[in-house]
């Protein structure tokens, strides 16, 4: 039999290919929109010989931080859809589909009618929002009378619903100067983001550490919970440290880019196909896949002939929810 | 040495008691056969043992109290071959049996070649070697019954727990897989335990058999000694025909149509 590449050696080819995937993304995002900087002017701010300096600042405030948070959004948001398959077994588990977003967002939205900052107040309400529905989701995917897949799906369908309605109603109670912003955020929106808010994205990266270093027990966790405590994983341990982080990070990112969803089930589902099932190279996959994904969609949602500016939400969702679908329906058969 | 040690163990769900005062003591060496009806906490003993389930009583394993051991150390002394393994999320049979190495590797620990090597022996030694490359979901029951059984052993365990290991399979390879676990037995002096409703197995295999009756009560003693018609009929509630295999002289249990009840040696 011959030798199959060891995980470390997979892991040297895998992450040096979608990193070259994803700095051409940046490129290609930094380079493009309505102002018609080109690639070949960004080429030459980047040499540092950016003598125009209307060109520098479309690039350096406006297109540059909207990358890095579309990078920082994919890259959250795959993760997290990769974290909760593994916990779930169920490769249509995805944050937004199992109302996590939802819930993050009704706390966000809570706090920004409050008037509160982006961090830490909105991130920590939409935490607690999240953690909340999380908790009912569960509960309800617990139940006797259906399998587990099936109610899960389900309570994540209606627990997404209530979150709707909620969200309708607290948009009720907003100001009219509020409304247009709540509601382009609702839909998923990269355009309010600015250089100052950047570093406030860090806060998704010890989360980051935290699933990688849990990716061995989550390859585990797929064979069940009592096989995977049988092969000697603290369970409960793993899926609480698991579940905290993956909140976490995702309200992080809510708050600052909306309700976007599919991504966490669009990229997770194609690296499963191209490198297997393994987390420890699914993990760093999916960061670098769900950023460069990301990156890619807000391009299109920039570039489609619309009359302003189309949220990017609409655009993974158009692709991301015939996939479901499909997956869906096969699973069925 | 005792490999296994149980005493007054207790465990229900809500209000069904399965387990009652359940007293167990299994040698190292040994190969254990758990039988009998339904319901009556086979299952449930296996998995107390395996720190699966928390049953009240006490249980040590290899002289060790269960509760000192922490997960990882525990999973690196006995391995559990399962009834089931999901297979939502497809592995390859190499990268499946290379997870048993999990308790012998450090948090960020990739496997190595020496853990490369002892899953390849696994392999072999369950003749799964070839389906290597192969996707868990793609094989037969059998296949997959080996593969689950070669993950147990790369754990290197010095005791293997198993939940009917042969059921659903063909009588040919009902046979291998016994014949796997008496070979672990003799060759590695690792203990087994199996949970397992073919009494005739059991008698053919096993070095003892318990056998679990409704509420708690536990017969142990060799193939001879257990499965007698009387004790059998005591357990199951049916009769059933013993005789003696013709070769080795182990108890062979006939079953017998219910509405034919009297049968000359039923007792």
């Amino acid at each position: 039999m011959s030798d199959p590449a060891s995980i470390t050696r997979r892991l040297l080819l895998i992450v040096p290919v979608l990193a070259v995937v994803l700095a051409a993304a940046m490129l290609v995002g930094a380079s493009f929109g309505s102002s018609g900087v080109s690639m070949s002017e960004l080429f030459r701010f980047m040499r540092g010989q950016g003598g125009d300096s209307v060109a520098a600042t479309i690039i350096w405030e406006i297109r540059f931080p909207r990358v890095i948070l579309a990078a920082v959004t994919g890259a959250t948001l795959a993760l997290g859809g990769l974290v909760f398959q593994a916990l779930l077994r169920n490769p249509l588990a995805e944050p937004y589909i199992l109302g996590v977003s939802g819930g993050s967002a009704i706390g966000a939205i809570i706090a920004l009618l409050a008037g509160l900052a982006p961090f830490p107040g909105m991130a920590m309400a939409a935490f607690a929002g999240s953690m909340l529905v999380l908790g009912l989701v569960l509960l309800l995917g617990t139940g006797r009378s259906r399998s587990r897949r099936e109610s899960l799906l389900l309570g994540g369908v209606m627990v997404n619903a209530l979150c709707g309605a909620i969200i309708m109603f607290l948009i009720s109670l907003a100001r009219n100067t509020q409304v247009q912003h709540v509601l382009f955020w609702l839909m998923g929106d990269f355009s309010m983001f600015s250089r100052e808010q950047l570093p406030l994205l860090l806060a998704v990266a010890p989360s980051f550490v935290v699933i990688y270093f849990l990716a061995r027990p989550m390859n585990l966790l797929l064979l069940g919970r009592e096989n995977a405590a049988a092969m000697g994983i603290d369970v409960r341990t793993v899926s609480n440290l698991l579940l905290i982080a993956t909140t976490f990070m995702v309200s992080v990112v809510v708050c600052h880019s909306g309700l976007i969803g599919f991504v966490g089930l669009v990229v997770p589902h194609i690296l499963r196909l191209v490198v297997g099932p393994d987390h420890r190279l699914l993990a760093p996959a999916s960061i670098l896949g769900g950023a460069s994904y990301m990156i890619l969609c807000d391009l299109l949602a920039r570039s489609l002939p619309t009359g302003g500016e189309m949220p990017v939400g609409i655009v993974t969702a158009l692709v991301g929810a015939p996939l479901f679908i499909f997956l869906l329906w096969r699973g069925n058969r | 040495m005792i490999a296994v040690r149980a005493k007054g163990l207790n465990l229900s769900y809500g209000d069904h008691q399965v387990l009652r005062e359940v007293n167990v003591a299994v040698e190292a060496g040994e190969f254990v056969v758990i039988i009998g009806p339904n319901g009556t906490g086979k299952t449930s003993l296996l998995k107390s043992l395996a720190g699966l389930l928390k049953a009240s009583g006490e249980i040590e394993i290899f002289g060790r109290p269960l509760a000192r051991y922490s997960r990882r150390q525990l999973a690196a002394t006995v391995a559990v071959v399962p009834q089931q393994v999901p297979l939502a999320f497809p592995f390859t049979v190499l990268e499946t049996v290379l997870m048993g190495r999990s308790p012998h590797l450090g948090l960020l620990e990739v496997e190595g070649r020496e853990d490369y090597r002892i899953a390849r022996q696994a392999m072999e030694f369950t003749d799964v070697s070839h389906l290597g490359a192969r996707r868990l979901d793609e094989l037969s029951g059998g296949e997959r019954q080996r593969v689950i059984i070669a993950r147990a052993v790369c754990q290197e365990p010095k005791l293997i727990l198993l939940d009917e290991p042969t059921a659903s399979l063909d009588p040919a390879h009902q046979l291998r897989i016994m014949d796997l676990m008496e070979r672990l037995r003799r060759e590695r002096e690792i203990t087994v335990i199996m949970v397992s409703h073919d009494l005739n197995l059991a008698s053919l295999y096993g070095s003892r058999i318990l056998l679990l009756r409704d509420g708690g009560a536990i017969l142990a003693g060799s193939p001879a000694e257990i499965l007698t018609p009387a004790n059998l009929a005591q357990a199951y509630g049916c009769p059933m025909h013993v005789d003696r295999y013709p070769l080795t002289g182990a108890p062979r249990i006939s079953l017998l149509p219910l509405n034919q009840s009297a049968s000359p040696s039923s007792g």
